[in-house]
This record gives C-alpha cells, sequence and structure tokens, in this order.
C-alpha cells in the first residue's frame, strides 16, 4: 500500500538560491559566535526571503480531511486550466483561514454557509446565501455558488449504543443525563454550538470534555466519550459503526459547502473555481472523505474527483526516507534560525537585565510572562498581526519568543553569580566596561549562558512541531497530519525524529561545552 | 618627602552608616603606609576610595597632584596595582593569561611583555614552570605571586593591598612576607598595605595608621603608637595585638 500523503508541498523554499550575497554576510556574523553549530543554519535566510509565495494563486485549507480533499480539488482545477497554484493545507481553524484570506496570505479557501453566517458574519445563521454573498462583498470577499453537498454538524454515537438506549434523536439524549459527552473545541465555542444546542433541547449532561476532533473518533471507540460531534458527510462514521442521531427540533444550519476568495483575485482563477459549484453532492463526498482516509492521501482523493486514477503527476512519490530529511531540515531551520536570534536578543537582554533596577525586572519579567502564554495561542495571537499572517516568519517570531527567557535568564543569573572580588579586580585593573565584559566577565558566566541557550534549543526542537499547524512544515507536519487522520503510525513518523533530534542537539551543546567553555573553568 | 596619593576631606556612608569621617591622609613615595584597625574600622573603605572602586561622598583624591575624576580614573588605575586576599585571580585564564592580561589589552609588544614576565617571576620568586597552570591548579601562596606579578606588570607607581596574606598558613605568609619586603625595597615602591595584624603591620610599615570606626585614631612609627598613645583605643589595641603575640 502507498503510504504517502502530503505530496509537492512547500518545494518552493528548498530551490532558493542558498549562496544569495546576503546569506554570505550572515554567514560571516553568525561564524563570531557558536561557529560550528551554526555554520549548517547559514542558509536559513534564503529560504527567509523567498517566503512569500511563488505561485500565483494560493488556496488555504482547515485542518480535517474534508476541507485537505476540497483544497486539492481547488488546486487540481486551477492548475488544469493553467494558473500557478499551491495549496497549503490545514491551517487551523475558521478565524485563522479567514484572517489569512483577509490579510492575502491565502486567496481562497473550501468554507461553509452556516459558519459563514455565525462565525464570521456575527449573525444568525438564518442568513439567506444572497444575504451573506453581499455581506461578504463589503468586505472584498467573493462567494461561489453552493457546490453540492451540505456539510452540517451532527452528534454521534455508537450504533450498539443508541440501539440498547433506544436514542435515535438529540430529543432521547435527555433521558441519560449520565452519557459522556467529548466536543471539538471549536464545536465547544460556536455560535451554533453546543451551548446553544444544549438550551434548546434542554440537555442535562455535566460530563463534557473537549477533545481533538480525530482524537475524538479514537475515544468514542473506546468507550471513553459516549457521544461526539461530526460533520455529516465525514467518512469515519460509516468506518467506525456510528450512527448521526437525529436533530428533530431542527437546531443545526445548513452548512453548505463553498469557495471563498478574494474579490481581487484573478478572473480567469474565479471563474475556475465557479466550475466546480453543483458539481459534488453528498455521496460523492463521502466517498473522496472515505478515499482520502483510507488511502492517507489527499490528492489521490481530489484525483477521483475528476475521474481518474492513481498515478497523476500531482501525488509526488516521495520516499520515506526523502521525506524524512526534508521534514528534519525544515524542523532544523525553524529551531535553528529562530534559536540564532534569542541567542543575538537574549545574551544582550541578558546582560541588561543582570544589573538589576526596573529595566532589569521588566525584562525578565517580560520573558517569563512570553513564556506562560501556550505555545497555540501565541501563533494564534501572532497570526492576525499584519507582518507576520500564515507564514515561516510566524513560526520563527514564536519560536524566537519561546527560546528568550532560558537565556536572557541564565545569562543574568551567571554574570550576576560572578564573585565581587573578580568584578572589582577587573575594575581595578583598569579595563575598559566593554572589555571588562568582553575579556572577564561573559567567559566566566559561560557555562551559564551556554546551559541556557541548551534548554532553549531543546524547548525549540520540541515546539517546532507546532509549526505545521500554520503551514510552516518539519516534523510536526507527520504529526498533524497523523492527528487527524487517526493513524498512529503517522503521528510516529514525526514524533520519534523530533525527539531524536533533541537528543543530538542536547549531546552537540555537551560538546560543544568543551570548545566554548574556557578550561580554566572546567578544572 | 613627597606625596604620591593625597586624601583631602574624604568621607564615605553607606545609607545610615558612616564607614569613613571626613579624613585626611598623604601616601608618601617609596614608601610603605600600613592602613591598622579593627573589623569595620574603614581601612578597607580608604583603599577602595584610592583606585575607586567606591565614590567618596565628599572631599577629594589627588594622585601625583591631579585630582582623580570619573574621567582620568581608568588611565590612573594602570598607575595603580591591587592585590587582595583572595588574589582575584580570573579563573578561566592561565597564570600567565591573568599577568599579560592588561599589557596585552594596551598593546605592549611581544617582547617587552616576556622580558617583563621573565623578571617578574624571579622577583616573586614564581616558577615559570607554573605560569601555564589556572588558578585553580596553583596553591595559595603561588596564587598570591601571580596576583602580585599582575599588580607589578606595567610597573605601577602604587601599590595597594588588602589583606594580602590573609589567607594563607602561617608558614607561606612568613616566606611571602619576607619575599614582599624585599620587593618593595628592592623596587623602592609607593606601598600602601592593609592588614588586622600588628606584628605584619610593623614588619612592613615606615608608617602605621591606626584606624576605629571610620576615623584615623593615630599615625605614626610603631615606637610612637607604643610610647605616645593618643588615646586610650591606641594602646588598648596596641597591648591586646602583643598580649597574644607573647603567649
Amino acid at each position: 500500500m502507498n503510504r504517502i500523503r502530503k505530496p509537492g508541498k512547500q518545494e518552493r523554499f528548498e530551490s532558493g538560491n542558498p549562496e544569495s550575497r546576503k546569506s554570505k554576510q550572515f554567514r560571516r556574523f553568525l561564524v563570531f559566535w557558536l561557529p560550528d553549530f551554526f555554520l549548517i543554519f547559514s542558509f536559513v535566510p534564503a529560504f527567509l526571503i523567498n517566503s512569500s509565495s511563488a505561485a500565483d494563486v494560493v488556496i488555504g485549507s482547515k485542518k480535517f480531511t474534508e476541507s485537505y480533499v476540497l483544497g486539492e480539488i481547488a488546486k487540481r482545477t486551477l492548475t488544469d486550466a493553467g494558473i500557478p497554484a499551491e495549496h497549503r493545507q490545514g491551517m487551523g481553524g475558521t478565524i485563522i483561514l479567514w484572517e489569512a484570506l483577509r490579510g492575502g496570505q491565502i486567496d481562497a479557501y473550501p468554507e461553509y454557509a452556516g459558519t459563514i453566517a455565525t462565525e464570521i458574519l456575527k449573525s444568525d445563521s438564518t442568513l439567506s446565501l444572497d444575504q451573506i454573498r453581499n455581506s461578504l462583498e463589503k468586505l472584498g470577499v467573493g462567494m461561489t455558488a453552493p457546490l453540492g453537498f451540505n456539510n452540517t454538524y451532527a452528534l454521534v454515537m455508537r450504533r450498539s449504543e443508541a440501539q440498547r438506549l433506544g436514542i435515535r434523536a438529540i430529543s432521547d439524549l435527555r433521558k441519560y443525563p449520565d452519557l459522556k459527552i467529548g466536543l471539538t473545541h471549536e464545536f465547544l465555542e460556536r455560535q451554533d454550538g453546543w451551548r446553544p444546542l444544549r438550551e434548546r433541547y434542554g440537555l442535562p449532561q455535566q460530563n463534557i470534555i473537549g477533545i481533538d476532533h480525530a482524537l475524538g473518533y479514537s475515544a468514542l471507540a473506546n468507550g471513553s466519550i459516549d457521544v461526539k460531534d461530526a460533520y455529516s458527510t465525514d467518512a469515519k462514521i460509516e468506518e467506525n459503526d456510528l450512527v448521526v442521531i437525529e436533530d428533530d427540533l431542527q437546531f443545526f444550519p445548513k452548512y453548505e459547502a463553498v469557495f471563498l476568495f478574494r474579490s481581487s483575485t484573478r478572473v480567469d482563477a474565479i471563474a475556475a473555481l465557479r466550475r466546480l459549484e453543483g458539481t459534488l453532492d453528498q455521496t460523492r463526498m463521502v466517498r473522496l472523505n472515505a478515499e482520502a482516509e483510507r488511502t492517507k492521501n489527499y490528492a489521490r482523493a481530489a484525483d477521483l474527483y475528476f475521474e481518474r486514477s492513481a498515478g497523476s503527476p500531482h501525488a509526488l512519490n516521495d520516499s520515506f526516507p526523502r521525506k524524512l530529511a526534508r521534514w528534519t531540515l525544515r524542523h532544523l531551520q525553524l529551531a535553528g534560525f529562530s534559536l540564532l536570534l534569542s541567542v543575538m536578543v537574549g545574551i544582550p537582554l541578558g546582560i541588561v537585565a543582570s544589573r538589576g533596577g526596573a529595566v532589569g525586572h521588566v525584562i525578565l519579567g517580560f520573558a517569563g510572562v512570553v513564556q506562560t502564554i501556550p505555545s497555540l495561542a501565541l501563533l494564534a495571537l501572532l497570526v492576525p498581526l499584519p507582518f507576520f499572517g500564515i507564514s515561516l516568519r510566524t513560526a520563527v517570531a514564536a519560536l524566537f519568543l519561546y527560546g528568550l527567557l532560558p537565556i536572557v535568564r541564565n545569562t543574568a543569573t551567571g554574570l550576576q553569580d560572578i564573585p565581587r572580588a573578580l568584578r572589582e579586580s577587573a575594575v581595578a585593573l583598569g579595563l575598559s566596561p566593554i572589555a571588562r565584559l568582553w575579556k572577564i566577565y561573559l567567559p566566566i558566566a559561560s557555562r551559564s549562558i551556554l546551559s541556557g541557550i541548551k534548554t532553549s534549543a531543546v524547548i525549540n526542537i520540541g515546539t517546532a512541531t507546532l509549526a505545521a499547524l500554520i503551514g510552516a512544515g518539519g516534523l510536526g507536519e507527520p504529526i498533524i497530519s497523523g492527528l487527524n487522520l487517526n493513524d498512529h503510525v503517522t503521528i510516529l513518523e514525526g514524533a520519534i525524529p523530533a525527539a531524536v533530534l533533541a537528543l543530538l542537539v542536547q549531546w552537540c551543546f555537551d560538546l560543544l561545552d568543551h570548545v566554548l567553555i574556557p578550561k580554566g573553568l572546567r578544572l | 618627602m613627597s606625596a604620591l596619593v593625597k586624601l583631602e576631606d574624604v568621607s564615605k556612608r553607606y545609607g545610615d552608616a558612616i564607614a569613613l569621617y571626613p579624613t585626611n591622609l598623604s601616601v608618601e613615595s617609596a614608601k610603605t603606609t600600613v592602613l591598622i584597625g579593627p573589623s569595620g574600622c574603614g581601612k578597607s573603605t580608604l583603599l577602595r576610595l584610592v583606585i575607586r572602586l567606591i565614590e567618596p561622598d565628599s572631599g577629594s583624591i589627588k594622585f601625583d597632584g591631579k585630582p582623580v575624576t570619573p574621567d582620568n580614573i581608568n588611565a590612573l588605575r594602570r598607575q595603580i596595582g591591587y592585590v587582595i586576599q583572595e588574589g582575584g585571580l580570573f579563573p578561566h585564564l592561565t597564570a600567565r593569561a591573568n599577568v599579560l592580561l592588561m599589557a596585552r589589552h594596551i598593546g605592549k609588544s611581544q617582547e617587552e611583555t616576556h622580558n617583563r614576565l621573565r623578571e617578574l617571576s624571579e622577583l616573586t620568586r614564581f616558577s615559570e614552570k607554573l605560569l601555564p597552570r589556572y588558578p585553580l591548579e596553583l596553591s595559595g601562596g603561588q596564587r598570591q605571586r601571580v596576583s602580585l606579578m599582575r599588580a607589578l606588570m606595567l610597573s605601577p607607581e602604587l601599590l595597594l593591598l588588602d589583606e594580602p596574606l590573609g589567607a594563607l598558613d602561617p608558614l607561606v605568609r612568613a616566606s611571602l612576607q619576607k619575599d614582599l619586603k624585599e620587593i618593595f625595597t628592592r623596587l623602592a615602591q609607593t606601598v600602601l598595605f592593609v592588614t588586622h595584624d600588628l606584628a605584619e603591620a610593623i614588619y612592613f610599615a615606615d608608617e602605621i595608621v591606626l584606624m576605629n570606626e571610620g576615623l584615623i585614631a593615630q599615625k605614626g612609627t610603631i615606637t610612637d603608637l607604643r610610647e605616645r598613645p593618643a588615646d586610650r583605643f591606641v594602646s588598648e589595641f596596641i597591648n591586646a595585638q602583643r598580649g597574644i603575640a607573647s603567649v
């Protein structure tokens, strides 16, 4: 069985000229500090400079199978029409995609009418398609006509359990207050999600947990939860022998699938997207979803839409070692470049902080606060900012911020711990403040500073897996795909190399200690 | 006789605690002046004021007739050697690098520094073979000899010693005392020496400055202090130390 899932993604980053003048200058700068380690990353700036898209039209998709498949279909349609297109897979939830569309990081993405009405327009779900189209137009966003299927929200249960309890409709749930309900975080928060649903039906259940969509299916299968939310075209429903509980009060709005696009997108691209209108009915979509889940290959599922068999040029047949090399390289680029920034900013900040006073407290306080922000939240906070958006920059910036604290704190502590007698000897010799810092204080504090850098490096290797959430690649890519597909092998393809990488980096830094910490301090 | 360092009404306080009342003192050229007194009497404070590790609250300090200011202090520090109890050697540098640090920093020629280093190791009886060692690989006495070499490297006009022998065991201490005294005489060195040990003060001093609670209690030779004590504290201090020494 072919187990390739993510074809042809982001090759453009590797195709940049690694020996541009800028990167050479940069390299000279790197050699200054931690030479051996950072030389590996000296080609990094090239890819950052190239990070604006090479394709004319960029399609985004949300973090679930159907959105991936629709994204692939759109990409194929555009490419077939001779328009260079790129698909950024699984960028996140509704708000991230919408902001990326508004911010111009993507040009189009698949969305659902009900979601547009409630989440984007903050209205209620009774808006007609025309009303929605008019409101979007004012925001500079266009919408295709429905693609043909309605993917509404639904509650699902194990078939056996539903039969045993005699549950057919959501109203029946009232009789079983002890049922355990696991819901996606998005559904828990949505305007048309759990809270109004519970109110409408008067549901008594207290045992509600938030759980990732794909993980929820496992939880349902092993009985950790009894009820979860799902999409009505979800192939998992058949696959896992689940039943949809009837929405007898017609609570869920219609979720007809459409494409949203920026009004400024080139006309022939809009026309191409419009050709998809009305071509995908419910059955067909379920089949495509099932195909994507079975083969773990979205492009292949998209091929099915074009009624062609597998083996199209779009399904890039990467071998596992090649993919692993690509993920690892990108991972090292992300972690290495952000670490470099953390070192370049963190050590000066640590020097300032070591002098104490109000400024020192502010610096240490800021670095500490950043560390307490959950990494996902930090990414989500950066994405709507103009400079960042859905890009490598955002991932590097977030990792850079995470890497700061250990370096700032260890630099400050290392400097503060220098005995007074040594400080005063340096002053009494008549060394200038700069010479004192470079020749005396920093070398004496080097062990502490290096251990801060080591901590940052290991943290960055771990956190960089989250970069895949905003399409920045790395070893997080198979982890996220695996989570979406509920495929443990794929998760491990990313998780094991990431862990090994963290150990290797730790080991490299241990070696580096012997080079960079003066011998007199290691006796 | 000329004064190399002159303190005029110099005082220092830390919060409410007065470390040094307005004080006048001259350190004579080519002589050894010893500051002595009980802990907290202000003798170290005075020394640290001279090399400006702390700023005086009032008064002025003149070095070779010129007032010491924040602008010229770094240049002046190069004419002052400073040795403290624990040596203050930088642990990440070898003995050689410690001694040569300033000479290299201000760009002295290799040849010049090399010759000076040889002279100094002979003067301080520190084997050249030990120069590549790090401070942690040296004994306490050896470290103080390296520290002295570092202080003397640029041929300073003034040598400041803050209890340089305080942490050494008696045998090492005695041999270093002897060597130090020889060095001072040979170089006709101006020295300001802080100790709490009267015997050591008597051994080194051309002039003894006895301090108490931030004030100079009496200045003079040991004979002056012994036979014409200025007050009760002076006679008690002299007798207390002599009492223990004679046991």
